[in-house]
């Protein structure tokens, strides 16, 4: 059967996937350009709209990092506001499970599903570190083997909370006077070893009952929360082999919990470049990763593996003779990618290898590994490689992260998805009305 | 500071929940009791309140569940309940209107100073320069325990003159103020020009205009700076509800704006008073600081049909509607007769409690707006887009700029 293709837009962020250089790109915070990209994902059928969060600015080497965008918007309280200029589209933010408390966070979820109609997603992620701790009340005390743990019982425990009003509580029975059919709505009690909570809660139930919850995490213990409790994985392997891998992995996990392959959908990032022709858009793609990695960037990339200062190094001369520093500190600090390196030697390794094979200069290997971009060609070539994905199982579609704000989403929007629309592989419009409904979730009990 | 409005103008506020603030408003015939949490009748309320050139509207909250008891839940189910957060309210409405304020209640004990910051900052950005936060304390024992950080004592009351009860007032204002105090600073710790774009050096931003607040507090520390940029009006207004000397004094140090509930105009002398000394202990004498009155109404272009409009409301409610503020029956032109009474003893301003929505909200906007505007004591149009601009306050720099003294 052919299956259909979900694609949502990430709202591009603090990392140098956005090119803020580029004479087009706008204001990163000015809501105007939020309601661009928003209405321009709904004009183009997408399921949701995406926002990545990070709640210390980042730092390396001991100093703000400055040469990507810097600063972002509240999530909450951009998607509500989003939720007044769309009408369909789904809204996604990414919330921390431990820089929050339950009740906050569901308190918040269940006011945006109402003021969106059923339209809000939950991306749960679970950075704990120290670092980031130091901007709230609770600190950074977490070890990094309990953040799965708490994000698991947080999740659990929102879910109660989602829970405690079933949907028929409200009469609001003007003549007769009654209000409420149950005198204790939204009664709950929780107790573990991270929340020990109780009272009602305030919120009546939403119109999708729950957020739709979206995990991001790539270890073992963070396929196994996916498995066991979201929606949908927003992943890292957008390539065939390690996408079908991932997918087979992630997938084979459900049964475990009782759970089916469609109850789980694998969305990974991608970016893409598109041109007249597939030679104009490669040439584009290089431009553009030249603009993404600048030689300053590549140092601080390259720096990000061999855990050491080496701004003394010249970025368009050869690799680092020094090996990386492993140790419990970094020189880079609120990134998440960073762990993405679980073997600096190895990787240090592998990169001296290509470096020597091709002539890489450090930025010309940094422009190689880091920013490859994964969809680049025609209009036809990219739906084409897009239904190719979709139909072997290497993703159920993609979260796509444009370059540009806030027009970077509209070539693909205008020439892509017309093209996959024509395939019969992509909806000409929106069939219900909540995101769980786009997702082709079904609804909740 | 200078107020640039002609002298005897007036501000005006409403202050929105639920379906207005009688407990029986919700069975009124143009009321909407099943659509309270919707976008919708938010949207509609705010739209009205804009149409009569309000300065801003102020949205209720609270972590518990509504209850008649403020210290603990009780098991009505005559009465409205469940809401929605208040912040998300006001940013949901923000792009459908132009001018007004937008001033959501937020619970400053069991929330991070962090989060909320960076929140009101945002609700400034998507309304273009109108946001602003009304804080309140929490000292309930049920809403602590919903949260389930910290443990409270049980209170049934506000007892003046209970040491006891006065000390945990004190601690719960003391750590309002800090927190008002790490919002404000993350507002200033980017610079309004931080951001700079430098092609040439590859720098989006200049370091040495974002800052680290390093605060540290009794109950927390906060390191900053914050995630999102400087807001458009810099300082978003902070309000204050308050009806004692310990509030009096978070009003005096760390607001904007005040909301007070003076019995008469005497009273309002006195709480003013109370108010500009506080201002002066914590070194704000020069800042203006408004100080509204609240007041609760039932408005009818016939006296006799307000107060019997009451009295039904009341009769369906089983007890008589009383307040913390004045309760105001009568017409528009009574009202307006009495705000102007208020306004000479130094009140710059009123937040309007409608018993009914939308009834008293309409009669405020299409019947007191207009007598005001006859008196040549408000608004005929919007003189400006901010909420800072509309209350008359100056876009102050950033606390951390090197040149704030002198611009
Ligand atoms: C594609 C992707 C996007 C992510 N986005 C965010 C984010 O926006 N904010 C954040 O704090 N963490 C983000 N993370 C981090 C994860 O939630 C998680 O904390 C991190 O990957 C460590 O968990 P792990 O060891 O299971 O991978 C992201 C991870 C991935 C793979």
């Amino acid at each position: 059967m052919t299956k259909q293709v979900h694609l949502a837009a990430h709202f591009p962020g603090v990392n140098n996937t956005t090119v803020w250089s580029d004479p087009a790109s706008g204001s990163q915070i000015e809501f105007s350009s939020f309601v661009h990209f928003a209405q321009t994902a709904e004009r183009g059928k997408f399921d949701f709209l995406f926002l990545a969060e990070g709640l210390r600015l980042r730092e390396q080497n001991g100093a703000i990092y400055d040469l990507d965008v810097v600063g972002r918007p509240d999530t909450f309280t951009v998607l509500a506001a989003l939720g007044a200029v769309t009408d369909r589209l789904g809204l996604t933010g990414t919330i921390n499970s431990t820089f929050n408390e339950p009740f906050e966070v569901a308190r918040q979820f269940a006011s945006l599903d109402h003021l969106t109609a059923g339209r809000a997603a939950w991306n749960v992620v679970t950075s704990w570190d120290a670092f980031t701790g130091e901007n709230f009340r609770r600190g950074g005390f977490l070890p990094q083997d309990q953040r799965y743990e708490r994000a698991r019982t947080f999740l659990q425990t929102t879910w109660e909370l989602f829970d405690s009003w079933r949907g028929d509580e409200i009469a609001a029975d003007q003549e007769s006077g009654v209000f409420l059919r149950d005198p204790h709505p939204g009664a709950f009690a929780h107790s573990d070893a991270h929340f020990d909570i109780a009272g009602q809660f305030p919120v009546p139930r939403s119109p999708q009952g729950r957020p739709v919850v979206f995990q991001a995490g790539d270890s073992e213990e963070g396929r196994e929360f996916a498995a066991s409790s979201a929606d949908a994985i927003f992943s890292r392997h957008g390539t065939k082999e390690a996408g079908q891998a991932f997918y087979r992995d992630v997938k084979g996990r459900l049964g475990r919990y009782g759970r089916t392959p469609d109850q789980l959908l694998i969305l990974p990032a991608a970016t893409f470049v598109v041109g007249d022709t597939d030679a104009e858009a490669a040439e584009l793609a290089h431009e553009i990763r030249r603009q993404q990695v600048s030689g300053q960037t590549a140092l601080r990339f390259i720096e990000q593996v061999w855990n050491r200062d080496l701004s003394a190094y010249d970025p368009d001369g050869p690799l680092p003779d020094v090996d990386p520093l492993v140790g419990e500190t970094h020189v880079a600090q609120g990134r998440a990618q960073v762990r993405m390196y679980r073997d600096p030697l190895a990787t240090a390794r592998q990169w001296r290898e290509l470096a020597a094979e091709k002539g890489y200069s450090i930025r010309e290997l940094m422009t190689e590994v880091q920013s490859r971009q994964s969809f680049v060609g025609s209009p036809q070539t990219v739906a084409a490689e897009i239904d190719d994905l979709v139909q072997s199982d290497a993703s159920d579609g993609f979260i796509l992260v444009p370059h540009l704000v806030p027009g970077g989403l509209d070539p693909f929007v205008d020439r892509v998805v017309p093209l996959l629309q024509e395939r019969g592989v992509f909806r000409a419009d929106y069939e219900g009305t909540t995101l769980r409904e786009h997702l082709g979730l079904a609804p909740l009990p | 500071m200078p107020d640039p409005r002609p002298t005897g103008h007036l501000h005006l506020a409403v202050a929105l929940d639920g379906a207005g603030w009688h407990p029986a408003a919700w069975r009124e015939p143009d009321a909407r009791p099943a659509e309270l949490s919707t976008a919708g009748y938010w949207a509609d309320l705010v739209r009205e309140a804009e149409a009569g050139l309000l300065d801003l509207v102020t949205i209720e909250d609270s972590f518990a569940l509504q209850s008649d008891d403020r210290f603990r839940p009780d098991d009505r189910t005559d009465r409205v309940r469940g809401r929605l957060d208040a912040v998300l309210v006001a940013a949901r409405v923000a792009p459908l209107t132009r001018n007004i304020g937008l001033v959501p209640t937020a619970v400053v004990t069991h929330t991070e100073p962090f989060h909320l910051s960076k929140a009101i900052a945002t609700l400034d950005f998507v309304s273009g320069g109108r946001a602003g936060v009304r804080v309140q304390v929490s000292l309930a024992q049920h809403e602590a325990r919903l949260v389930g950080r910290r443990e409270f004592p049980e209170l049934t009351r506000v007892d003046r003159d209970d040491p006891a009860v006065q000390q945990v007032l004190r601690d719960a204002f003391d750590e309002a103020a800090d927190w008002v105090e790490v919002v404000r600073r993350l507002w200033d710790s980017w610079e309004d020009d931080a951001e700079i774009r430098d092609v040439a050096t590859g720098r989006f931003v200049d370091l040495d205009k974002l800052h680290y607040i390093d605060f540290q507090g009794r109950s927390f520390s906060v390191k900053g700076p914050s995630i999102t940029p400087r807001p458009p009006q810099g300082q978003p207004p902070v309000a204050a509800l308050a009806h004692q000397r310990i509030p009096y004094e978070l009003v005096a140090s760390s607001a904007d704006l005040g909301f007070a509930t003076p019995r008469d105009a005497g009273d309002a002398r006195a709480i003013l008073a109370e108010v500009r000394q506080a201002q002066a202990a914590a070194g704000r004498a020069d800042e203006q600081v408004h100080v509204f009155g609240d007041v609760v109404v039932f408005l009818d272009d016939d006296p006799a049909a307000a107060r019997a409009r009451r009295e039904r409301l009341d009769e369906r409610a089983g007890v008589e509607y009383r307040s913390d503020a004045l309760v105001f029956a009568g017409t528009p032109a009574e009202l307006a007769d009495l705000l102007q009474e208020w306004a000479g003893a130094g009140l710059t301003g009123f937040r309007l409690r409608p018993g009914a929505l939308p009834h008293d909200l309409r009669a405020i906007t299409r019947g007191l707006v207009p007598e005001l505007q006859r008196r040549g004591v408000f608004r005929t149009a919007y003189e400006a887009s901010t909420l800072r601009g509309l209350l008359g306050l100056p876009r102050p720099a950033s606390r951390y700029a090197r040149d704030a003294v002198v611009a």
